[in-house]
């Protein structure tokens, strides 16, 4: 069977849940081939091949830290040339889809980004799209070289397929471009305890109408209540309420969880470009007009002030 | 020694529009009013601040794009630029992202640079790629995705706010930055800037000028193809409730009865 190169987000050993979701998209194509790199890398090999990789390919090199997206790239054309496969799949973050794109240009082949969804087809697969804030669902396939595509979180489920698993050591020479942009200094992001925005099976967000940092409060509560990911509107970002990290839509993060409920957003094109794709949509807001209730499976007209404080109370008495 | 700034601007429909596609599956231009896509308006703004810091620079803003597309080139030479280049051809029509690139890179060096800087993605393609398929193809750094961009000393730094990290970059020029809709608000043109434009320079360039075949772009020379294209059918009207004291119990029953809770 064709060998597919899954592209694995990892962070220190710990593999992310969209690589798990891949990982099934993979498998309707062929025999996954997954790709660690850097700190860690070795110790994916069980999760992936608990979820059907066929052979984990690792590299570790302090070049992957110091420096941007280049090393990266040279390690999975790397892979690319010792594996041969029918495609390569890469989950869609931001450095993801970078790197994708770079080895696309160097194999010369087209790439697909943002795919939420792939399947087999005659020509090779074929992937579905959300486009112009996800009012159209196209169909697309790569027509020149091998298919590289990029997948967004929440395409798929995360399904056990047990595999060999099997760890190869990646051989890996790094080009005279790879150390082109160095990394100077970095912070991490200092951990919520919440879920990943965009992995998050529910979302719980607020917007200009939460009207303050320290009301930002109530979100949380109701979002702690049901075990979600906290989610913020532009507005209420560039407001300096919530980090950036947070913010939901078009120049933030994309989402397309079980459940979101918007508090105080009105529902502009940018916000809906980033949470249209949700399965079931809910909002509150005080102005019966707000675009955000065209969307919506069920709607609170109302104060957030008075609902969510009322939703969470009745969250955890329900919960016990 | 003059420092060359270019920047890549993309023309696409009003995000506000109903935007569709055409029977083609290409964007539909006809519909809808185009615009400089507003990231871009972004990338115009970082080169005009760093054209200000440095002692002599210029700027060249850069479409790919059909007629209309001088529109954005308008807008841009109207914050500020310099000049403009506009590659336009009736074969480019339907390029996907490795035909657009091929031909921004070869009219980028055609141009010549010290820097490129272009938004963190278009409006429309969303794709989000560009700045570092051009990075690749013309064998320079890519510092892309920057909330702060400083040049100074042949060096260009930035910081880079990724998922788990924020981080702080450095590459020598040339280069190619890309800039995020964290970098700053993007000035509005002043009546003195938009009376300027209309004296400034449109270069206009064609395949030939830039030694690129036909079918290596446009819908033919693409290496992607569209098979299809469906309106995504309305939401079914939701359940819509009036808060009259009971909203949030009401929407627990809701949440309750999907299961939620
Ligand atoms: C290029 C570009 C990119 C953008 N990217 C994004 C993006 O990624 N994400 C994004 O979100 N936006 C983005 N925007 C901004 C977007 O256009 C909107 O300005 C933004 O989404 C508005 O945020 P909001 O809904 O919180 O605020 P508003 O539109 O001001 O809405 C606030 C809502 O809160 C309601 N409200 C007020 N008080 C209460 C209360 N007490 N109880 C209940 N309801 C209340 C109001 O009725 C109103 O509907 C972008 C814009 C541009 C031009
Ligand atoms: C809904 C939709 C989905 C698409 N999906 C794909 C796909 O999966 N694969 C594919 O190969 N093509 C795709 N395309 C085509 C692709 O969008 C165009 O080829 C496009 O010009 C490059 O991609 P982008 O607009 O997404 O650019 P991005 O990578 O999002 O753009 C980043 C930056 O590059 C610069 N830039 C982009 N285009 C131009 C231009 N024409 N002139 C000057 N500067 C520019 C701008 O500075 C922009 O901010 C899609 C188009 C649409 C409308």
């Amino acid at each position: 069977m064709a060998e597919i190169l899954v592209y694995v987000d990892h962070v220190d050993g710990a593999v992310r849940k969209p690589t798990l979701e891949l990982l099934t998209l993979a498998r309707r194509l062929g025999d996954p081939v997954a790709v660690a790199l850097g700190n860690g890398a070795a110790d994916t090999a069980a999760a992936l091949a608990e979820h059907g990789a066929v052979k984990v390919l690792t590299a570790d090199a302090p070049e992957f830290a110091e420096y941007l997206v280049v090393p990266k790239v040279d390690a999975l054309q790397a892979a690319y040339e010792a594996v041969s496969p029918a495609a390569v799949l890469v989950p869609s973050s931001a450095e993801g889809k970078e790197i994708a794109a770079r080895l696309a240009v160097r194999i010369g082949s087209g790439i697909i980004t943002d795919a939420v969804d792939l399947e087999a087809g005659d020509e090779g697969p074929v992937a579905t799209q959300a486009a112009f804030a996800a009012s159209f669902t196209t169909k697309s396939r790569v027509s020149k070289g091998t298919p590289v595509i990029t997948v967004k979180p929440n395409s798929a489920p995360v399904e056990a397929a047990p595999a060999a698993g099997a760890v190869e050591a990646l051989a890996v020479s790094f080009g005279p471009l790879a150390t082109g942009t160095k990394v100077t200094a970095r912070t991490p992001r200092e951990s919520t305890g919440r879920p990943e925005l965009t992995e998050a099976a529910i979302v719980v967000s607020g917007g200009r109408g939460v009207n303050g940092a320290e009301n930002f409060a109530i979100i949380e509560a109701l979002a702690d209540s049901l075990g979600a990911a906290v989610g913020a509107s532009r507005a209420a970002v560039d407001a300096g309420w919530y980090p950036h990290a947070n913010q939901v839509g078009q120049t933030g993060k994309s989402v397309s969880p079980q459940l979101y409920i918007a508090s105080g957003i009105s529902g502009a094109i940018q916000h809906r470009a980033g949470m249209q794709t949700s399965k079931t949509i809910v909002a509150i807001n005080k102005d019966a007009e707000a675009p955000i209730f065209d969307l919506v499976d069920y709607g609170v007209v109302g104060d957030l002030f008075d609902v969510v404080p009322q939703l969470t109370a009745e969250v955890q008495a329900r919960k016990g | 020694m003059s420092l060359r700034i270019v920047v890549c601007v993309k023309y696409v429909p009003d995000a506000t529009g109903d935007r569709k596609f055409a029977d083609d599956l290409t964007v539909d231009r006809d519909d809808v009013d185009g615009l400089l896509s507003e990231l871009d308006e972004y990338a115009v703004e970082q080169a005009l601040q760093i054209a200000e810091e440095a002692d002599d620079a210029e700027v060249t803003v850069l479409t790919v794009g059909p007629e209309d597309a001088k529109d954005a080139l308008r807008k841009a030479l109207s914050m500020g630029a310099d000049k403009a280049v506009h590659v336009e051809d009736d074969d480019l029509h339907g390029s996907d992202v490795m035909a657009t690139s091929l031909v921004l890179a070869k009219a980028i060096e055609k141009t010549g640079y010290d820097v490129v800087i272009a938004g963190m993605a278009s409006t429309d393609g969303t794709m989000g790629v560009l700045p570092a398929i051009l990075a690749e193809r013309l064998g320079v750094p890519q510092v892309t995705l920057l909330s702060e961009v400083k040049i100074e000393d042949g060096k260009v730094t930035g910081r880079r706010d990724g998922d788990s990290a924020s981080e702080q970059l450095e590459a020598s020029l040339p280069a190619v930055v890309s800039v995020t809709d964290q970098s700053g608000e993007a000035r509005y043109p002043s009546f003195k800037g938009i009376m300027a434009a209309k004296k400034k320079p449109v270069e206009s360039l064609e395949l030939d000028d830039l030694d690129i075949d036909a079918d290596e772009v446009g819908l033919e020379g693409s290496w992607t193809a569209v098979d299809s294209a469906a309106e995504r059918p309305a939401r079914t009207a939701g359940t819509i409730v009036k808060d009259e004291g009971e909203g949030g119990k009401q929407l627990a029953e809701y949440l309750a009865s999907q299961k939620f809770i």
